[in-house]
């Protein structure tokens, strides 16, 4: 039980990775195929829509790869020494996407543009694919235990890995599709409503037709993966995901969007799930789940981190989400200035005892640390040095600046300069 | 193959093998990782830092009721995203190379360490969702909301710095495991993070570095513009506020300093005897300033007699291990190690002169510094103290060589089997330049455009003021 539950983490890491931040990557890649000056609008559209959720988002993936890390170390190691290409490839995608997103963030009007979005775009399919890739080499037990041990390049290179790779990106597009669609009828546009309506239904058509053909391949090329998805809970999630995929593409015709989110995550978490379920209890080959697993200390403290993460985390992403998805975060139209609340018009004089303090604090913690030598002795020093830079730094940056002779004379301020 | 058909043999927990690897490349994994570090440092200072200075300058608006400091504050949490977008990526890349460049020591201490990094996660989870709150909330919630949710990044970038650093900590004073065949057993994660002696005077040397780091650099914008007549009230503001946050903690480093050396004095002998070039075990040792360590001493530099003695440990005749103690191969680079260490401790202590000066002006004449010359060192002290905060780094990390896990595992045995290291090193430099010329490209654009007046609302995302400078 205790050596299962870092894996259950992980695959609720995974899920949601793939839910959100595939649907950002989809996002970029929609940006991709939207070339040409009339569509401006839906580029613009696919990256506002996911400011405020993207670097939350994001995170999914740190928190995979630091559990893996420290509850299945020597299964980490193997995948990651193994697929090194990929994942290399999938880091220099971060990369870019991350640095052509924060520029992009800051230019509206310049020349290079669009330049910046076809670099975010090509990084959100290359990112995926080659995740996806990662993905198929271990399915299809590829990666074998130790250092660099598997084939550098055939161990991703192969029909399985690159199908899935495909299937990565084609999933990501359907589900950005699906939520730009819901985001725009939530803006009232129509126009943009309809563009993602038809996207997402052709994207699921692709990814519908790609997951069919994964499956045929896994038969050919993984044959105890394909056994793995014909019995018991691998057939039944296989199934889930299928049903949910079709059933999101029914509420996509219709215009239901909001069904059509929930049924579209539903069918990733569905084949998320499923893979984990075909290949339980095998890890990598010749070794489990309960082999890799750290010893029970080590599962103790990761479970106990997350349960107590997750006690934070759980109010603090749902908060998010209602407010991003109440639009409440949304750029422009603000629902007006919020009247500033002083608790008085303007400050006094800086109360006398602050200089006081703030010098003991300095004298007696710097003497501590120096001459001190047990640890609660520098412990109460660092404590006293941290309040004397708290009253110091209040007291020196409240005093008003305006008292400056610095101030140049009139005129010398040049026009642009308000910062 | 023949491992993993030993690996389904053995069934007990934690005996899989996973053996070492001759890597060629070994050097340029280690370049490597040190540039991922060397770019993502400076944002973790942004990250320890800012979000203070803006929740600073948003109560003052909130107490006085200025526009003044809504603006300052806006502005600021502006550029406070972008960086943290950025940092959020070269992060990532961090704990991707960890695996990828050093999959020996994640395979073999994994389950001791990887604790520290699956709490920074949730840090950086909740960094993440406020930030984004707070910077897209500005309008849109109450006034006192919104200042309350800026709050958790503030404490989210310090608690992600502290579990980043124990597990640093932790490798240079590894405990909390059984070795067994080369792996650690029977870990027990929390105390050997957090039951750390050694880890305490690296986590505030490194967080006090984050005030220096990031008030400097806003500081040098401001100065630049200073001197060029932009001397608004504005900017005198943003001036103080970001130059007092540098200057309240400066002078402090040096005694941080003092407390981090002889904790190295004790801790980990070698490091300081590479850090001051001493050959042999000496007993009232010599402080040598600038030089060079010829394999057995320091030449051509400024001795001053037992001050090493005194330094670390406060008594000028104590007894001071030498790099004699130990093979050669268990010594780090000497010279590295010494023009770092010295280059770190030169910026710092030029860097706290400055700092005494501007709180004195401050202080006792209750005003900013008006010489010219105090604001062209200013704008000197933004990119010294990156590069004060990256020589400090180097010292600890070059100093740990040729450990991975400090006199438990070299390096050379965590390396990855993997060929290809120069061209993943490559392809990163490349990658690194590219981003790096097309940030300063936008730098250089968005400096040429006016930008919107004071009071007035921005679109956002908009320009942020650390691009007005050019």
């Amino acid at each position: 039980m205790l050596p299962d539950l870092p894996a259950v983490f992980i695959l609720l890491g995974l899920t949601a990775y793939t839910v959100l931040a595939g649907a950002d990557f989809g996002a970029g890649s929609w940006m991709l195929v939207s070339g040409g000056a009339g569509r401006a609008a839906v580029r613009d559209h696919a990256r506002h829509a996911m400011g405020p959720v993207w670097e939350a988002n994001h995170v999914w993936l740190v928190f995979v790869l630091v559990v893996c890390w420290t509850a299945y170390p020597v299964a980490y190691a193997s995948i990651v020494s193994t697929l090194a290409v990929p994942l290399f490839v999938a880091a220099i995608g971060i990369i870019l996407r991350g640095a052509a997103y924060a520029l992009r963030g800051q230019l509206d009007a310049t020349p290079g543009r669009r330049a910046i979005e076809t670099v975010f775009a090509l990084s959100s399919v290359l990112t995926p694919f080659a995740l996806g890739t990662v993905a198929g080499a271990i399915a299809t037990g590829r990666v074998p235990v130790g250092n660099a041990e598997g084939n550098l390049l055939s161990s991703w290179l192969n029909p399985t890995s690159v199908l899935i790779g495909t299937l990565a990106v084609a999933t990501s597009s359907f589900l950005a599709a699906v939520y730009l669609a819901a985001d725009a009828r939530r803006l009232r546009d129509h126009g943009l409503e309809h563009a993602f309506r038809s996207r997402a239904l052709a994207a699921g058509a692709v990814t519908g037709a790609l997951a069919l053909a994964a499956l045929l391949v896994v038969r050919l090329d993984a044959p105890l993966l394909w056994d793995g998805f014909t019995r018991g809970a691998g057939l039944l999630m296989v199934g889930l995901s299928a049903a949910a995929g079709l059933v999101t593409l029914a509420l996509v015709r219709r215009a239901h969007f909001g069904g059509a989110r929930a049924s579209a995550a539903l069918a990733v978490a569905a084949i998320v799930t499923g893979w984990a379920a075909a290949q339980e209890p095998r890890f990598l080959p010749g070794l489990t789940v309960g082999q890799a697993a750290a010893g029970t200390s080590t599962l103790t403290a990761v479970v106990t981190t997350v349960v107590i993460g997750a006690i934070v985390l759980v109010p603090s992403l749902t908060l998010l989400f209602a407010l991003f998805l109440r639009g409440r975060l949304d750029a422009g139209a603000a629902p007006g200035t919020p009247v500033p609340d002083p608790h008085r018009a303007a400050d006094g004089r800086p109360p006398r005892l602050g200089p006081v303090f703030a010098l003991a604090c300095l004298v007696v913690g710097a003497g501590l640390l120096v001459f001190g030598n047990a640890g609660w002795v520098h412990a109460v020093a660092v404590a006293l040095l941290c309040g004397y830079a708290a009253s110091a730094f209040v007291l020196a940056a409240t005093t008003p600046a305006d008292a400056s002779p610095a101030t140049a004379a009139p005129g010398t301020r040049r026009p642009g300069s308000a910062v | 193959m023949t491992v993993a058909a030993l690996a389904g043999i053995l069934t007990a927990v934690g005996a899989v093998p996973f053996p070492q690897v001759d890597q060629e490349y070994l050097f340029q994994a280690r370049q490597m990782q040190a540039l991922s570090l060397a770019v993502h440092i400076p944002l973790v200072c942004f990250g320890l830092a800012f979000p203070t200075m803006v929740l600073f300058a948003e109560g003052r608006y909130l107490r006085t009721g200025d526009p003044l400091f809504r603006t300052l504050a806006q502005r600021w949490s502006r550029v406070m995203l972008a960086l943290f977008a950025v940092g959020v990526v070269t992060g990532t890349i961090l704990s991707f190379e960890l695996g990828l460049l050093w999959p020996g020591l994640m395979a073999s201490f994994g389950n001791v360490f990887g604790l520290g990094f699956a709490l920074e996660g949730f840090s950086f989870f909740v960094e993440a969702i406020f930030i984004a709150i707070y910077v897209y909330g500005w309008d849109r919630l109450g006034p006192r909301l919104h200042f309350l949710a800026g709050v958790p990044v503030a404490i989210a970038g310090i608690t992600g710095s502290f579990f980043v650093i124990s597990v640093n900590g932790w490798m240079n004073h590894p405990g909390g495991f059984t070795l067994a065949g080369g792996r650690a057993v029977d870990a027990h994660p929390w105390s050997a993070l957090f039951g750390n002696s050694y880890f305490w005077h690296e986590w505030v040397h490194m967080y006090f570095a984050g005030f220096i780091v990031t008030g400097f650099l806003v500081a040098a914008v401001y100065a630049w513009g200073f001197l060029r007549g932009r001397r608004g009230r504005y900017e005198r503001t943003a001036l103080a506020i970001a130059l007092t946050a540098a200057a309240v903690v400066a002078p402090l480093q040096l005694v941080i300093g003092d407390w981090a050396a002889r904790q190295v004095a004790t801790g980990q002998p070698v490091k300081l005897a590479a850090m001051e070039g001493l050959g042999q075990t000496t007993a009232g040792a010599s402080e040598h300033l600038l030089g060079w360590y010829d394999g057995h001493e320091v030449v051509y530099g400024i001795e001053i007699p037992r001050l090493l003695s005194l330094l670390a440990f406060h008594n000028p005749d104590a007894t001071v291990q030498g790099l004699n103690t130990v093979p050669l191969a268990d010594q780090p680079p000497v010279n590295v190690e010494r023009f770092a260490f010295q280059t770190m401790v030169g910026i710092g202590t030029l860097l706290a002169l400055l700092s005494v000066v501007y709180l004195f002006v401050r202080f006792r004449r209750g005003r900013l510094p008006t010489s010219r010359w105090f604001y062209r060192a200013v704008v000197a002290a933004g990119p010294l103290s990156v590069v004060a905060l990256i020589a400090g780094w180097v010292t600890t990390e070059v100093g740990r060589q040729p450990w991975v896990v400090h006199g438990v595992m070299r390096t050379a045995e965590a390396v990855t089997g993997a060929r290809g290291i120069p061209v993943g090193y490559g392809t990163l430099v490349l990658v690194y330049v590219g981003v790096a010329a097309a940030v300063a490209w936008l730098l250089r654009r968005l400096g040429r455009i006016p930008l919107p007046a004071e009071g007035a609302q921005p679109t956002p995302p908009a320009a942020p003021e650390a691009v007005d400078a050019p």
